[in-house]
């Protein structure tokens, strides 16, 4: 398994996000080419309802604890509830029901 | 004094603080950079610690608040977060009124 995946594995088990993105940036830092060592995490997960920025963060930093200490050089994190990442993005705007033309 | 007691003094001392790679001026690495701008665009003088340039920092700091990466930034004794969080509370204003509270108070 790669660290990309373990990665998006333990917040899929830990955090049921609605939405989870892992990027692996290294290629735009210093290292190897293949490198896994700069990632960036936006997570949807109403695990967070009511927690501030800070306890959301370290709750993320302590579900990839052993990968921080370890693996991971740099964690850029974007955390959101299902609300916020609803406001955030109103402007991509839900797609049309069905009207069942389809099946003239 | 150790190394703890040492980031305690620093953190308590200062109003705001930023613990990060390089210095504001010359930053060395990219999270650091736009933490420090954050900070510099709340336009109050603000306290910096290279950890690069102390080694003992740079490996006990992040056992001192329990927060494993770089930057850090503590406003008023307080760990704020680092650069993603630092910057989100910028974007709302929010870093500001935090900032000019303890500028007033000091």
């Amino acid at each position: 398994m790669t660290l990309q995946q373990t990665i998006e594995t333990k917040l899929a088990d830990q955090l049921q996000p609605q939405h989870l993105q892992v990027i692996n940036e290294s290629a735009n830092h210093n290292v190897p080419p293949g490198s896994e060592s700069h990632f960036k995490v936006v997570v949807v997960s109403d695990d967070f309802t009511d927690k501030p920025l800070l306890a959301r963060h370290r709750l993320v930093n302590q579900i990839l604890a052993q990968e921080l200490q370890h693996t991971i050089h740099a964690l850029a994190l974007h955390t959101y509830t299902a609300q916020e990442w609803r406001e955030k993005h109103a402007n991509s705007p839900i797609s049309p029901p069905c009207l069942g033309g389809s099946k003239g | 004094m150790d190394v703890l007691q040492r980031i305690d003094q620093i953190v308590k001392t200062n109003p705001v603080v930023i613990f990060m790679k390089g210095t504001p001026q010359l930053p060395q690495c990219g999270f650091s950079m736009r933490a420090a701008q954050a900070l510099q665009s709340c336009g109050k003088p603000f306290a910096h610690v290279n950890v690069l340039m102390d080694q003992e920092i740079f490996q006990n700091l992040p056992q001192y608040a329990n927060w494993p990466t770089f930057p850090q930034v503590y406003i008023n004794g307080e760990l704020i977060g680092g650069c993603d969080i630092t910057l989100e509370l910028f974007q709302k204003g929010e870093l500001q009124k935090l900032v000019n509270t303890v500028a007033v108070n000091a």
